[in-house]
């Protein structure tokens, strides 16, 4: 990030410790601590009781795994509106499939939804990398397509906790060690998705992608690919949050995860993820996918009706970014600086 | 500045070389209104009462918020911005006219109150997009949040629903002695007030030229700045007295008003034929966009299909009116020019 120097680093520890405290995702995490601390304070149930911890954790784990998706497609200068829609989609096809599939392994309808999700991931991504038209349009389009067929295939029906197996639900209630399930599940693809975008070469050529489309088509990397790629990524994440959405609420109508969209993008912008691509991680999407739950759930218990909730997430948002702004103009005088000083 | 607008390689400049009726004729926006006078016939013809006067009523009370706000929105959008917020100021204006008016105020200074509060909630968009240099994506998805949490806290799920009678039957009246509802007034005069500022005003040429390159429009001696400022904050004002209609209309203010309106909004515009890049369209072609929008929906409503399938096809219209420009432009690329090119274009589009 901040290390462009070739200096040694006398110790490693504390060259770590560094990079942690001037990250970006740092100040969030502190946020969400804070958020955590006062709520917990005016009521220690936020935290210790058994209920609040399963909660504090269970609560944000769909939401994460959107916005991990979402965080790599924003990440190549796109942005993924259908989210939302195809997570929709992808929970009501959970519970079809248990309707009418009886006795269905239930790693199969897991498998069938990721795959339905990065179907309808190809569909934008090969729309956008294509047709070469904004993203922002696209899914827009597809916000719109992919809810209608929702809508026309469930109509007015609704699936029942009932009428799936009881197995599967418990995938929505199992916890190991007292972390549920869906946290381990969220945390496994987040750790996956954070090393594969911090280390790996299709990672880092999203970055390029994100940072300048022009120059990384000169530099020879197969941008159409590439983009597709985040899209298919961003649909399979989804569907499996589609997938564990079913388990979890176990009541899927025509309009599951309709506004997820918003709360996805308001999660990685919130947690640092530049709307104009580049420059961001999906850990930090994550942490500010918690904070955006966590401060619904806190926001009671602090004495504000959760009537306001909605307007101190567009105040957080709208102060995420400008504090961006406020550190992007730091850090571009210090290059400037540096670089004359290193002219003289 | 976001600086977003770098690479668009796929933008129709108007070929001066074709004679006028060419020019006038084949344009995104004739082909939108040739689409919509088309689905006019085909449901004069097919659909039952489709020819009703309440038809066309009904469908211009639906489609008289998204007229009104597409205005302001084809201006930003022709800039190179973009406006989420639109739909949450007309929640925040309905639920102010209903507090103001239950606090004892008469509902037209309730309106005026809300219609500056709504310029207010513009003017916060345009200064962080101006002055603080953010991106109007990512501050209106903020302020869109912010304003609709500001109408959910100050009503809660409460509403707001003793009007005075003669507010509510002016917002559903009609001109006498004909079909149409009389919203289409103020909306006529608006439309005729936009129509010449962006197209036969240096202001306007202005926004256009902002769109196709901000930069070489600040040389030009354009003060990019307050021109976005003023197209944020009309979008405010309009957007407010969209509300204070919608409130009358259905003579209730509740905070979850037109929610989702904004996504309605944008899909109408660009099918109208207005470039997401900036730089392209006009009023023309997004009011037949509505239009169509509008059509589409109150005929199959009548030929009873779903009202879900008008999702779909909005959806569908939107991406095949985007990605048939771009199919075009590259058919026209591969026809003028059969020989090898040397390969400029740069990858993608922004978001």
């Amino acid at each position: 990030m901040s290390t462009l120097t070739a200096k040694p680093t006398p110790n490693v520890v504390l060259h770590g410790l560094g990079v942690f405290l001037r990250a970006r995702e740092t100040s969030i995490l502190l946020a969400l601590l804070l958020v955590i601390a006062v709520t917990t304070i005016k009521n220690p149930n936020f935290l210790f009781s058994s209920d609040g911890f399963r909660d504090l954790l269970l609560t944000p784990s769909i939401l994460i795994l959107v916005a991990v998706g979402q965080a790599i497609v924003i990440v190549t200068r796109s942005v993924d509106l259908s989210v939302g829609s195809t997570l929709g989609l992808t929970a009501y096809l959970t519970g079809r499939l248990f309707l009418d599939i009886p006795g269905i392994p239930i790693i199969l309808v897991v498998l069938a939804g990721i795959v339905f999700g990065a179907l309808l991931g190809v569909v934008n991504g090969a729309l956008v990398a294509f047709a070469k038209v904004p993203a922002l349009v696209i899914t827009l389009g597809t916000l719109y397509a992919y809810r209608g067929l929702n809508v026309l295939w469930a109509g007015s029906d609704r699936i029942n906790a009932s009428d799936m197996p009881k197995n599967f639900l418990a995938l929505g209630t199992t916890e190991y060690f007292s972390i549920p399930l869906l946290t381990i599940i969220a945390l496994i693809v987040l750790i996956a998705a954070g090393w594969y975008m911090r280390n790996t070469r299709g990672g880092r050529e999203f970055y390029a992608i994100g940072s300048e489309p022009a120059a990384a088509e000169l530099y020879g990397l197969k941008v159409t690919k590439r983009i597709l790629v985040a899209f298919v990524a961003c649909g399979a994440l989804t569907g499996l949050a589609g997938v564990l959405y079913a388990a979890r609420y176990g009541t899927i109508n025509s309009q599951a995860g309709s506004g997820l969209e918003l709360d996805a993008v308001a999660a990685a912008v919130i947690g640092g993820v530049a709307i104009f691509g580049g420059s961001g991680t999906v850990w930090g999407a994550a942490i500010g996918a918690v904070l955006l739950l966590t401060i619904n759930r806190a926001l009671p218990i602090l004495g504000v009706q959760d009537f306001w909730q909605r307007a101190v997430v567009g105040a957080l948002i709208i102060g995420a970014i400008v504090l961006d702004r406020l550190l992007a103009l730091r850090q571009t005088r210090k290059l400037l600086e540096s670089r004359d000083d290193s002219n003289e | 500045m976001s600086n977003t607008v770098t690479a668009t390689p796929d933008r129709v400049y108007r070929d001066y070389g074709q004679p006028l009726w060419r020019r006038l004729l084949v344009t995104r926006e004739s082909a939108i209104i040739a689409l919509l006078l088309l689905v006019i016939v085909v449901a004069l013809l097919s659909v039952r009462n489709f020819d009703n006067p309440i038809t066309i009523t009904y469908l211009l009370l639906d489609v008289a918020p998204i007229l009104l706000i597409a205005l302001p929105m084809t201006l930003i959008i022709i800039t190179g911005e973009i406006d989420l917020s639109v739909a949450s100021v007309v929640g925040l204006s309905s639920v102010l006219l209903g507090t103001l008016h239950q606090a004892g105020l008469p509902i037209a200074v309730a309106g005026i109150i809300a219609i500056i509060a709504g310029a207010l909630g513009g003017a916060l968009n345009g200064f962080l997009v101006t002055v603080v240099g953010l991106p109007s994506l990512a501050v209106t998805i903020g302020t869109l949040a912010l304003y609709r949490g500001l109408a959910v806290g100050l009503l809660g799920t409460t509403a707001v629903t003793d009007f005075n009678e003669f507010w509510t039957t002016l917002a559903k009246s009609k001109i006498p002695g004909t079909p149409i509802p009389s919203i289409t007034i103020p909306f006529l005069i608006l439309l005729a007030i936009f129509a010449v500022v962006l197209h036969f005003t240096p202001f306007g040429r202005g926004v256009f030229a902002i769109g196709l390159s901000s930069e070489a429009a600040t040389f030009s001696g354009i003060n990019v700045n307050r021109t976005k400022f003023i197209l944020f904050v009309v979008a405010g004002a309009v957007s407010a007295f969209a509300g204070i209609y919608y409130t009358l209309r259905f003579g209730s203010a509740r905070g979850d008003n037109a929610t989702g309106l904004e996504l309605q909004v944008i899909a109408a515009v660009l099918l109208g034929g207005v470039s997401i890049f900036g730089g392209r369209g006009a009023l023309h072609g997004v009011v037949a966009g509505v239009l169509l929008i509008g059509v589409l929906g109150s005929a199959l409503r009548l030929a009873n299909v779903t009202s879900d399938v008008i999702n779909i096809i909005t959806g569908v219209l939107l991406v095949l009116s985007v990605v048939s420009t771009s199919f075009l432009v590259w058919l026209h690329k591969q026809r003028s020019k059969p020989r090898r090119t040397p390969r400029v274009d740069s990858g993608t589009p922004p978001a």
